[in-house]
């Protein structure tokens, strides 16, 4: 975000590929693991492009300090933060604007998906580090995070699955990279659960037509579907128990 | 750290009057569901400022001052004058808010209020360039929160535009690197008119421009911010709730629509 110069760099070629070779509707390389922290409750990392991203889970746990503490339902607390080694110039450890936004926005996303009602008194504390940026954060930010809450055994209806599209030479695409972020015309980040049909974080900047509009939610909606599953997988590989197998073999039998 | 808000102890007694009346297709101020709250904008409130625009939308206030003073560009955009956008909370509009450093609210406001000018490229700001490299103008557009009774982002960007729209600069020669001003003043050079229009998501309805007492039961809220050209320049979706794609899609034709009377009305009055 921020600015971007018209100079003339062509983002998409004669074969219709993006600068890293990607066709528009290509999701970069995403990669997830489940438990990844010794001390917090839940804890989850994700690779998403060059995006390198942690988040952990803590609670829930007695809110603190007290006056916070709402009698019917958790509170939920999220930070999210970049360390100044992440980005190409050092950023200052100190929360900036944008962080605190982002940790409202993100907060926002998270929270319809918990199921805050059966922890009154009580607050669910959400982290998100990022590692190394690489456009994209808030979106892998969600996506981790959204695991840490469910590897910490924080019941949820349904997991949080987020990704932008945005508009880049004019064209919609999907998943902006860094160069495509800052040269490009437009990004839209969103957060979505699929099942609910229920969007929870929306953001865009730059400049799109209703149309273009429409067609890149349409399309970073399909990316969530296919992120989520990622997440399933990702919590299954680390849930999955092998010696249970034949247990229900035995099962299948009794019922057949 | 971003910590769920309490809600106001009357948002759950009244969240039923609301919701019910919505269904009827009736809103608590006697309004349409896409009906936006009468609009009035004065310019040129405060004389020292290069600009300024006061906006009442139905009982919210809101001023915005511009000044406009010299700065060293930033690296990556050596030939551009800089835009900077805060908001105030001021402690006399409200009866929490309070006095200390902007919370996550005020710096959202002020963040969504300044995308919408940014991303539409409201000002030229490759004419606030006075040396490349080393002196540009500064743009500072403080917004004013003086009385709150709801949709501040709206009445923010409103009032941040005719502010913009209202300012003048000094005209300027350079003489050996040293800026010197003449009397004359010129305006601001503007290139769009960003004009941001937020709808609430009330039980399963959707309303145009929420006042305080439907925003405190909203479940939640999206922002589309257009430009003259009909464009989308800016989007915050808010709350705890959430959006079906459906709804996202209705919800941005009608912000379009409705920006475009908006808009018209600002620049007409302003200029």
């Amino acid at each position: 975000m921020g600015n971007k110069d018209k100079d003339k760099v062509r983002l998409i070629d004669d074969n219709g590929l993006r600068v890293d070779g990607r066709r528009l509707d290509e999701l970069r390389p995403v990669k997830l693991e489940v438990g990844v922290l010794d001390k917090a409750d839940g804890s989850a990392y994700i690779e998403h492009g060059r995006n390198k991203i942690l988040a952990a889970v803590f609670g829930p746990r007695e809110a603190h300090p007290k006056h916070i503490a709402l009698a019917d339902r958790a509170v939920v607390r999220c930070r999210y933060h970049m360390a100044p080694f992440s980005t190409d110039e050092r950023k200052s450890p100190a929360p900036s604007r944008r962080e605190q936004e982002l940790s409202k926005v993100i907060r926002e996303s998270l929270e319809p998906s918990i199921m805050s009602e059966y922890f009154p008194r009580s607050t669910i504390d959400i982290f998100i580090e990022v590692l190394q940026a690489d456009a994209g954060t808030r979106c892998a930010g969600i996506t981790c995070a959204s695991l840490a809450l469910a590897d910490a055994g924080i019941p949820l209806r349904e997991l949080v699955a987020a990704c932008a599209a945005g508009k880049v030479d004019g064209k919609v695409a999907l998943d902006l990279s860094d160069v495509e972020d800052k040269k490009g015309d437009a990004d839209l980040p969103v957060a979505f659960m699929p099942k609910s049909n229920a969007i929870g974080l929306l953001q865009m900047d730059g400049s799109m037509t209703e149309d273009e509009l429409k067609q890149a939610l349409d399309m970073s909606l399909g990316a969530c579907r296919t992120i989520y599953e990622m997440q399933k997988d990702a919590l299954r590989r680390k849930y999955h128990v092998e010696h249970e197998e034949p247990e229900k073999e035995e099962i299948a039998e009794v019922k057949a | 750290m971003s910590t769920t808000h309490q809600p106001s102890p009357l948002a759950k007694l009244e969240q039923k009057t609301i919701q019910e009346m919505i269904l009827k297709g009736k809103r608590i101020d006697d309004r349409g569901p896409l009906d936006y709250r009468p609009l009035t904008i004065t310019p040129g409130i405060v004389e020292k400022a290069n600009g300024s625009a006061q906006v009442y939308l139905g009982k919210t206030r809101i001023l915005a001052g511009v000044k406009i003073q010299t700065g060293t560009p930033f690296e990556d955009t050596p030939n551009e004058g800089i835009l900077t956008v805060n908001a105030e909370f001021v402690p006399l509009a409200y009866p929490t808010f309070e006095t200390g450093p902007p919370d996550e609210n005020s710096i959202e406001l002020a963040r969504v209020v300044d995308r919408g000018i940014r991303e539409s490229k409201a000002i030229d700001l490759q004419k606030l360039c006075i040396e490349p490299g080393k002196k540009v103008f500064v743009v500072f557009v403080d917004v004013y929160v003086l009385d709150h009774d709801g949709n501040l982002i709206d009445a923010s960007g409103m009032a941040a535009l005719g502010a913009l729209v209202n300012s003048k600069m000094q005209e300027y020669e350079l003489k050996g690197g040293e800026v010197r001003y003449k009397d004359s003043k010129v305006a601001l050079p503007m290139l769009n008119y960003p004009v941001p229009v937020t709808s609430a998501k009330i039980g399963n309805s959707v309303v145009l421009d929420p006042c305080l007492e439907e925003e405190e039961v909203m479940s939640c809220r999206l922002t589309v911010t257009t430009g003259r050209n009909d464009d989308v320049c800016a989007m915050q979706k808010g709350g705890l709730g959430t959006f079906t794609p459906e709804e996202v899609k209705q919800i941005v034709s009608s912000a379009i629509q409705k920006s475009r009377d908006l808009r018209t009305k600002i620049v007409s009055k302003v200029n």
